[in-house]
């Protein structure tokens, strides 16, 4: 049966197995492999996406509760890095490994888009459900903050960080041969 | 991987038997070639680590493995350093396999050991500055001029006296011909101005957005995905299974068996992982069924009673311990441990009749290769290794069984298949961290300094698992490290080791010896400190006069964590200090206990000497991330053995530190112009140490296994 939703803004079917869950559909059947695979229990976070607004794991989301839903994944966020949190990560250079990053910064969009100013102890209860084995809290925590500010027009560089660095990061091609790139 | 003759150097890892590999390796080839080269494919493109497009883009290929430790960003700081190029022109490509691209120490092409930098240092910069020669030479002789009239300058060539220049770009055909100088120049490190400055990583940007490419997001055009029941208990094997159930499931397109189970081959991911849950096998569970974690720490007990193989004598330790004023013994232990990478593990392969491509995220691309083609009976150079973004290593992608499960997939399905595992395949068939005892005395004289240490560790080896037949005579480095190099001014030392074999797969991860025996050491250390009734620093550093590059990290640690002064209240202090992979790392832990003994570590402070700094930011970021690690290890992470099976499976069982438990965390780095080290590992081991230290100061219990739990200080 073909499930209607809409997806990163765009009307979307899905006719899959409805007990799928959403992370399978969107990396396997849909080819979007931002939305990562870590535990498919819902105790990691790398899966997180947007349900209507709510970080949601999409592990454990089954493609049968979508119908008439409005799913953001890590692709639609923004079409250009320019959403604060992704912009936040840029200028406080959070990632180590990465594969954890997209389901934090779901995380933390949707906690920003409902509490626009967290405090330390809202940012904790927000992002624990999402594991970092490289370790990269307190870089998430700033992040957060300065993405608070970015959110709300502030300019000026957070505190601590190392923006005075005299080279730039350009913008990067990996080339890895994913999609059939020869 | 069978060319390669090994040897074993003091660090566990390997020395080189090929001459050629321990020579300096310049690459270089213009324009752009997008084939993908093997050995003796291309021999006048090999040597490859910078390209130049008519575009002017200049793409740095990386030999190692980026899993999150910033090689990326730091190798190509070593080449735009000679190069003297804009770094926005900067592209990265990872490299194919290929022998250009062999470590020097490993042998082999591959990433461990904190080893990028320390073996990339002399390469990449010569990559730089003989491309730069090469591109100068090539606008001299288009202007008619001598190369010593013009200079390189911001990804162009000038001439000096006319100030004419011509991009990087307009010349690189043209200098792609030339024979490439021999003789590079090298700069003076007064003269850097990439090497040392803080420089955002250059993965970031495509890892905020999910267009990074990990292993698990390869894909290829009528690709299958697949996934493999293992055996639950280490050497078990299929007795006989009944696909109908899982073949019956839509979707599914096959069952077959491989070398490590039965694999499930289906149209997605999922519909495998659904294929695998309605398979039906009979398992030989094998001669280890009665293993289990009591029963290996009892063995390593027992053979912890006989002498083992001498891994460090100096003086009369025996004498020196009978006659000591006052002696102090104890006996350790620490756990088996998962790596837990976020990613876990996967590969894509493609095997045809006379090629095999695999999309992986190998930390060793020479294994995979050469797994790879015996798989698929072609030849090494027709085995074609695509290296993605690693999702996490700390060392378990250094084994390549990721690779054989997905060749021999595709091998038997004739067509590309990805193989994924589940996270509970992945913490339950890992290759772990060594369980191990180990059995400490030591003499004190009169005025409290150590006359005597000896040790002796029992455990199983990882080089005997990594490559079987190499661990000669029961000794491997890699077991003792962390103990045997105890820095510490004591003039009898004996340290032994008995080598226990037994059945859990063992494997390197991050620090490899050092996450337990620094442990150990560093905490028994303080159990002297505590014997002489001295101060924990002024202990360590009275005993490190000999050892500048120890006393300098302890000092700063100590001076940056106000050591001499007093904590808050309620809040207790430990410290640690440990040479790894040639790094010196200090740490300092504030720990609070409460009444219930729940343990919270507050704040971390980690001083540092990695030589001559190239990104102080991912040093922060890499000793950051480490001390998480560590912590991890510290209060929490735990892998058991019952009925010859690992007893954890999923994150709810072997659960890494969460951003509520994670300590402010502050990093010092001492400046050096030694050649620079790697910072991947160094940082982990004196966590376990500064934080149990911490607790001894806060309740004067001693923590001598780990994980510590609430329930052990009772």
């Amino acid at each position: 049966m073909a499930i209607h939703f809409t997806l990163n803004g765009k009307p979307t079917t899905l006719d899959v197995n409805p007990n799928m869950p959403l992370l399978w559909a969107l990396r396997d059947t849909l080819n979007m492999t931002g939305t990562k695979f870590g535990c498919g229990m819902a105790l990691c976070g790398a899966c997180t996406v947007h349900i209507n607004g709510e970080a949601t794991r999409s592990c454990i989301t089954l493609v049968s509760s979508l119908a008439g839903k409005k799913v953001t994944t890590i692709e639609g966020l923004s079409p250009d890095r320019s959403h604060p949190v992704q912009k936040a990560w840029i200028e406080i250079d959070v990632p180590q490994c990465g594969y954890c990053q997209s389901g934090q910064i779901m995380s933390a969009a949707a906690l920003l888009a409902k509490t626009p100013h967290p405090t330390d102890a809202q940012i904790e209860d927000a992002m624990s459900g999402n594991v970092c084995r490289c370790g990269t809290y307190n870089q998430i925590r700033q992040a957060i903050h300065r993405a608070a500010q970015l959110q709300t027009g502030g300019s000026k560089s957070a505190n601590g960080t190392k923006d005075a660095a005299p080279v730039e990061s350009a913008e990067q091609t990996v080339d890895v041969l994913a999609g059939g790139a020869e | 991987m069978s060319a390669v003759t090994t040897s074993i150097d003091r660090r566990g890892f390997l020395k080189t038997g090929l001459a050629g590999a321990t020579g300096l390796i310049v690459g270089f080839y213009l324009p752009v070639r997008r084939e993908v080269f093997a050995d003796g494919a291309e021999p006048s493109v090999l040597n490859a680590f910078i390209n130049v497009s008519p575009d002017d883009k200049i793409t740095i290929l990386i030999s190692k493995s980026e899993m999150g430790q910033g090689v990326v960003t730091s190798l190509s700081m070593l080449a735009a350093e000679e190069l003297e190029c804009d770094w926005k022109q900067i592209r990265t490509e990872f490299a194919p396999a290929a022998k250009v691209y062999f470590d020097p120490v490993f042998g082999m092409q591959g990433t461990g050991g904190s080893q990028s930098i320390h073996s990339g240092w002399v390469p990449m910069r010569t990559a730089g500055a003989t491309a730069r020669e090469m591109l100068i030479a090539a606008a001299a002789q288009k202007w008619g001029v001598d190369a010593s009239e013009c200079h390189a300058e911001n990804g162009g060539v000038v001439h000096t006296a006319t100030k004419r220049r011509l991009s990087y770009g307009s010349v690189a055909e043209a200098a792609g011909k030339l024979t490439p100088p021999t003789n590079v120049k090298l700069k003076d490190p007064s003269e850097f101005k990439v090497i040392g400055k803080p420089t955002k990583r250059l993965d970031t940007p495509d890892k905020v957005c999910g267009k990074a490419t990990f292993g698990i997001d390869a894909r290829r055009p009528g690709m299958l995905h697949a996934a493999v029941l293992r055996c639950p208990t280490f050497g078990g094997k299929v007795a006989s299974f009944d696909a109908s159930r899982a073949k019956a499931i839509p979707g599914v397109k096959d069952v077959i068996q491989i070398s490590s189970g039965v694999a499930i081959v289906a149209d997605n991911t999922w519909t495998a992982f659904q294929g695998r849950k309605a398979l039906e096998v009979t398992w030989d569970e094998g001669p280890n069924v009665g293993a289990s974690s009591e029963s290996i720490f009892k063995t390593f007990e027992e053979r912890a009673q006989k002498p083992g193989v001498v891994s460090r004598k100096e003086g009369d330790a025996a004498s020196a311990l009978a006659s000591a004023v006052q002696k102090v013994e104890a006996v350790y232990r620490a756990p088996y441990q998962a790596h837990a990478t976020m990613e876990p593990m996967n590969c894509l392969a493609d095997v045809q009749a006379d090629r095999v491509d695999i999309w992986a995220p190998t930390q060793f691309q020479t294994p995979s290769q050469g797994i790879a083609a015996n798989i698929a009976g072609v030849k090494p150079e027709q085995s074609f290794v695509h290296t993605t973004y690693l999702g996490g290593g700390f060392g378990r992608r250094g084994w390549s069984d990721f690779v054989t499960d997905a060749c021999e997939v595709s091998k038997a399905m004739k067509a590309p298949v990805q193989v994924t595992w589940s996270r509970e395949d992945d913490t339950q068939h890992d290759y772990y961290r060594p369980a191990s005892y180990i059995k400490m005395a030591a003499g004190l004289d009169a005025s409290g300094k150590p006359s005597a240490f000896t040790a002796r560790v029992a455990c199983d080896s990882i080089m005997s698992w990594f490559f079987p037949g190499s661990v000669k005579n029961g000794m491997d480095s890699s077991s003792v490290e962390g103990v045997s190099d105890i820095a510490y001014d004591i003039p009898n030392i004996l340290v032994d080791y008995q080598l226990v074999p037994g059945p859990v797969p063992m494997g390197f991860w991050r620090s490899v010896g050092a996450s337990q025996n620094g442990f150990f050491s560093e905490c028994f250390v303080d159990e002297l400190s505590a014997a002489a009734k001295k101060d924990p620093y002024e202990y360590r550093k009275a005993l490190l006069g000999k050892k500048p590059r120890h006393l300098g990290v302890l000092n700063l640690a100590a001076e940056k964590a106000g050591w001499t002064k007093p904590p808050p209240k309620g809040i207790y202090r430990g410290i640690a200090v440990l040479e790894a992979f040639a790094t010196y790392v200090a740490e300092v832990a504030e720990v609070s206990v409460d009444k219930d003994n729940n343990i919270k570590v507050h704040r971390m402070v980690c001083a540092l000497d990695c030589g001559r700094v190239i990104n102080p930011n991912i040093i922060e970021q890499q000793a950051m991330g480490a001390m998480v690690f560590g912590l991890t290890q510290t209060l929490k992470g735990e892998i058991t053995i019952n009925k010859g099976r690992v007893v954890q499976a999923n994150f709810d069982t072997y659960e890494p530190l969460r951003m509520n438990e994670c300590p402010k965390m502050e990093v010092y780095i001492v400046p050096s112009t030694e050649t620079p080290t790697g910072m991947g590992e160094p940082a982990v081991p004196p966590v376990a140490p500064a934080v149990c230290n911490a607790i001894f100061a806060a309740t004067g219990k001693r923590v001598r296994k780990l994980p510590v739990r609430p329930e052990d200080l009772a």
